[in-house]
């Protein structure tokens, strides 16, 4: 089929109904907003219809980074489809190994071992600390607080060379696979892991210091992008930026998944669901974080990190030249890959924008026969013309920050 | 299964003829596809499914007839649970009821689908492309548009291949 496409701006006559008639006629302005705003967080469009500086009406406009992950995910084995879920929400790339995987072993019912699933543990909250490290640095260099950026950076660093140390890679590490890990943390991991815990609570002592009783922070984010609870529900927010409006929702607690339901840790809840109150629940859930790495880290079992079933999971390397059979399979599983069984799975997270889900169906073939990712920031975005209007330009930019997309979640 | 989650996937087989399955602990519920804004309000208004997690498609091109199936997937905060709707959409005819009045956040999922998959929603607002580029031919999650690779360039067929290149006219 030959691909054929022109690009043009939208025309007034096509979003007509979703301005108001004063567009119409010129009396208020339309104003384009990215998608190379550097506080667009990303290529995210918005088409604003300005009176004066108060925004009447905000219209998103997504997909400049649609890469049609999903469709590929259709022509990839279970094994190799794995690689591309990295590149969806690259801020959170182990939270969405992890949702991959589960929903893999959740459809071909695979076992995983105690160490594994502790070491999934330790590893999605380092993600989630730095995750919210990106959204704090940017949210805070938004709102014209440059240090906080370096900082965070600096702090952001120590966590990659952890992921460094464990697969290899800073960002994209695919080091959670399906059935386990893709091999043990090395010795230096704990000492690694133990060091940052050590002075990590004192840093964000620091970065509330600098912000949370800053006036010019606390001027420019209370009473901003207000949403009451029942409003977050209803536009299907999940998150933070859900539990900023007082919900009390969250995937670790609710439905707990890889052993969540061992450890100890609270769900900070905000009270008036506006800018300032998702800052401090992201800034408490970071707390959160290096209480759960912790106790994971204290009660770290030992053991195998990799399911024993060899229909699924590849022998170990050491195996591969005196055992036959284990030969066969680990041929069969890099060739072929695994037959999962016909139906329908969703397997929902909790990633640090919210509910990442994933569904994959299956035909009994070796290949997922339709992926589809259920993403936060989709459906957060979706609430921003909500929150944003009223406001003035200014106070979007802190808007957008608060609720934390990311544009490659968005597209996919 | 829960009490609340199994009154309703009962009340709803009985009303609309639904057909019920389930696997790996999740309840799918197949109905037709003119019954889903009336199924859906039933499922918010009378058993708490206030939020619908998600909307999307599986295309079962040359598998089933009818050819698609939208998923609704909705959840009740009060009980902790999740109910899966499945409404086929035929080929020839792919249009069915948008659900947007009901959840409002449908909205987005309604012009992801019309986008990828080409089902267009009756009574929604704003049917527009959502990730692909206005003026897109086609729909490119449907199974019968092939997944493409695109050939290495190398210095023998760069120009022949660049000529080849879609490009987005000024």
């Amino acid at each position: 089929m030959p691909i054929h496409y022109e690009v043009t701006s939208v025309t007034l006559d096509e979003i007509k109904n979703l301005v108001s008639d004063r567009a119409l006629t010129g009396e208020t302005m339309l104003l384009n907003m990215g998608p190379q705003h550097p506080s667009t967080h990303g290529v995210l469009r918005l088409l604003l219809e300005l009176d004066g500086e108060t925004i009447i009406t905000c219209i998103p406009d997504i997909g400049f980074l649609h890469t049609g992950i999903e469709k590929s995910m259709e022509g990839k084995t279970y094994q190799q489809a794995e690689v591309l879920t990295d590149r969806m929400d690259y801020l959170n790339t182990v939270g969405n190994n992890l949702a991959y995987c589960l929903a893999v072993e959740k459809l071909v019912e695979l076992d995983v071992p105690a160490r594994a699933q502790a070491i999934r543990v330790i590893l999605a909250e380092l993600q989630r600390i730095a995750s919210h490290l990106i959204w704090l640095a940017t949210q805070a260099l938004d709102l014209a607080a440059q240090s906080v950026f370096l900082y965070c950076f600096r702090e952001r660093e120590l966590i990659l060379d952890i992921f460094e140390l464990v697969s290899g890679q800073r960002m994209m590490t695919t080091y959670i696979r399906p059935g386990g890990l893709w091999r043990d943390v090395p010795e230096e991991f704990e000492t690694a892991v133990r060091d940052f815990l050590g002075h990590f609570p004192k840093r964000i002592e620091m970065y509330e210091g600098l912000l949370t009783k800053n006036p010019l922070f606390v001027d420019r984010t209370k009473g901003i992008g207000v949403v009451s609870g029942e409003e977050a529900i209803r536009w299907g927010m999940t998150g933070p930026s859900l539990r900023g409006s007082g919900v009390d929702y969250d995937l670790r607690k609710v439905k707990p998944y890889s052993g969540y339901e061992q450890y100890d840790f609270d769900i900070p809840l905000g009270e008036n669901g506006d800018v300032f109150s998702r800052y401090i629940i992201r800034i408490q859930e970071m707390r959160e974080s290096v209480h759960i790495i912790q106790q994971a880290m204290d009660k770290l079992p030992s053991g195998p990190v990799r399911s024993e079933n060899r229909k699924f999971v590849p022998p170990p390397r050491s195996e591969l030249g005196t055992s036959m059979e284990a030969l066969i399979h680990h041929f069969k599983l890099w060739t072929e890959g695994f037959d999962a069984p016909e139906g329908s799975v969703y397997l929902p997270v909790s990633s640090p924008r919210g509910e990442l889900g994933c569904l994959l169906e299956s035909d009994g073939g070796p290949k997922p026969y339709r992926a589809h990712w259920r993403t936060p920031s989709f459906a957060n975005l979706q609430a921003l013309p909500m929150m944003a209007e009223g406001h003035l330009v200014a106070d979007l930019v802190a808007i957008i920050g608060s609720i934390d997309i990311v544009l490659g979640d968005i597209d996919r | 299964m829960g009490n609340n989650l199994q009154t309703a996937a009962e009340t709803i087989q009985e009303k609309y003829n639904g057909e019920i399955s389930s696997f790996r602990d999740q309840i799918t519920l197949l109905l037709s596809k003119d019954s889903i804004v009336e199924v859906c309000q039933i499922l918010r208004d009378d058993f708490s499914f206030g939020v619908l997690v998600d909307e999307t498609v599986v295309d079962y091109w040359r598998r089933k007839e009818p050819r698609f199936q939208v998923v609704y997937q909705l959840h009740s905060r009060q009980h902790d649970e999740r109910i899966f709707l499945r409404t086929p959409v035929s080929d020839d005819n792919p249009i069915t009821s948008s659900v947007v009045s009901i959840y409002p956040n449908a909205n987005w999922y309604e012009r992801e689908i019309w986008d990828l998959f080409g089902i267009r929603f009756k009574g929604h607002p704003d049917l527009r492309r959502i990730l692909l580029p206005k003026g897109y031919q086609g729909h490119p999650l449907r199974k019968d548009v092939p997944i493409k690779v695109e050939e290495t360039r190398f210095t023998f067929n760069n120009d022949e291949l660049a000529r080849g290149k879609p490009r987005a006219k000024d």
